[in-house]
């Protein structure tokens, strides 16, 4: 149940590029014909499920603070995170050449598709961002970064899928020529994110969000005695600021 | 010393890392709900690729070529960590609020773009020209999307009521004004770059894709 809810929520509400715009270069520059995009986006899935899982054994066993204590215990005093970006960012770049080499080897066909899109993601934000993620949100088993890191790429996936299907189409609308290309790509992908926000009641029924619903609704019965809309506005955004 | 001087400004306008070359854009619209976000975000940027690309431009003979990109991941990732540190020991609060951004200068692709495209193959003060350039045409995007977004969504700016006071109804709010805080949401970010590329292209029409 705990793994399904965590990859509902990756998929949609944590959308990464909806919800917190990883991986929007390549977003933006592979999404012109959809066979691309299906590529790219099954290149993130297969790297994201691969370095999200080994990542979290590394902060787990190396960098957490005390993580060192397997070691003995002249090394449970030990701090390594500060070592984490160099870490992570290692472990991708050497996952994804090393993928590369293996694919390549025994599966020349998924090369052909994969291939040229791989050294690609080594410098994807959204790879390099799930691993970040995966650290400071303290998912807590192997199993679920696992589940995090697939679900994180489907998201990803199914965005690249949607803005790649639409811009095929908008070539015969007529845009304001200063729009063309790149502007009304943001334009939409912004509007396609409104669209995604919709999601964020779905698992409503989770701990977090009831939590987020009772801080807000005390924050509205304080307010009524002040009766300022805005101040609600505000305090909502600050509630579901910390609540992030 | 004209062609130096064109290194810096250029990437301020028609030559754009993020609204003509498509570089960095996942950083620049996830923290400009505050306008002193996107200022240290700027800064961070323009320490960075301002000392990778000089690293980068000294080290450009001895690099294989054929594992380029790791050197270069290591030496931004080494730099990001400084930068890190420093934010975490000075502003706290502020590095909270960027969380995993910073770390994610490293990925930010137009420190990639700028030492495979210029650092690797020019010396190190053409690189280190570059890297300023770029890093402030970055800046003043992040700036821009940060002080609309800060004014009209909160009515503030780095933390100052400009608009007067939204409790006591003084200023702009005695006339009925409201904070839109439909701003201060993720997807309003794209929109607000979506415009700037907009107003840019219509001023200069030569920008315009087919």
């Amino acid at each position: 149940m705990e793994h399904l809810e965590l990859f509902f929520k990756s998929i949609f509400i944590d959308n990464m590029v909806f919800a917190t715009f990883l991986g929007m270069c390549s977003y933006l520059a592979v999404s012109k014909k959809v066979s691309t995009a299906v590529g790219l986006g099954a290149a993130v899935i297969f790297v994201l499920a691969i370095t999200v899982p080994l990542n979290w054994l590394l902060d787990q066993y190396i960098l957490q603070p005390g993580a060192l204590s397997w070691l003995g215990d002249e090394y449970a005093a030990y701090d390594l995170s500060f070592l984490s970006f160099i870490m992570f960012i290692a472990t991708i770049a050497t996952m994804v050449q090393l993928v590369e080499i293996v694919v390549e080897k025994f599966s020349p066909s998924l090369y052909n598709s994969l291939g040229i899109f791989l050294p690609l993601i080594a410098v994807n934000c959204a790879i390099l961002g799930g691993s970040l993620f995966m650290q400071s949100r303290e998912i807590p088993t192997l199993g679920l970064s696992a589940v995090y890191g697939v679900g994180s790429g489907i998201g990803w996936f199914l965005a690249i899928l949607a803005i790649a299907a639409i811009r095929e189409k908008i070539r015969y609308s007529s845009v304001p020529p200063a729009l063309r290309g790149l502007g009304i790509t943001f334009i939409i992908t912004g509007l396609m994110a409104i669209g995604f926000m919709s999601f964020g009641g779905m698992l409503t029924g989770g701990d977090e969000e009831a939590k987020s619903e009772e801080k807000t609704a005390a924050t509205e019965v304080i307010k009524e005695d002040v009766k300022s809309d805005t101040e609600v506005k505000t305090n909502l955004d600050v509630a579901e600021n910390t609540n992030k | 010393m004209a062609k130096d001087s064109k290194l810096i400004l250029d990437p301020l306008a028609d030559n754009n890392p993020i609204t003509i070359q498509v570089l960095g854009i996942c950083s620049a619209l996830a923290i400009t709900a505050e306008l002193e976000a996107s200022i240290v975000m700027s800064i961070s940027v323009l320490f960075v690729l301002g000392v990778g690309n000089v690293v980068i431009s000294l080290m450009r003979n001895i690099i294989p070529s054929k594992i380029r990109i790791i050197v270069q991941l290591i030496v931004v990732a080494t730099l990001v960590i400084i930068v890190d540190l420093i934010l975490k020991a000075f502003a706290y609060e502020l590095s909270k609020t960027l969380s995993v951004f910073v770390g994610l200068i490293i990925t930010n692709c137009i420190i990639m773009g700028r030492f495979e495209a210029f650092a690797l193959g020019n010396g190190p003060w053409r690189s280190f020209l570059d890297g300023i350039g770029n890093a402030l045409g970055y800046g003043i995007i992040l700036v821009i999307v940060g002080f609309f977004r800060e004014l009209l969504g909160s009515g503030t700016l780095l933390g100052f009521p400009v608009l007067g006071d939204p409790i006591e109804k003084t200023g702009l709010y005695a006339l009925g004004y409201e904070n839109n805080g439909f701003m201060l949401l993720s997807p309003m970010a794209l929109i607000v770059v979506g415009i700037i590329i907009w107003v840019q292209r219509t001023r200069n029409k030569d920008l315009i894709e087919d």
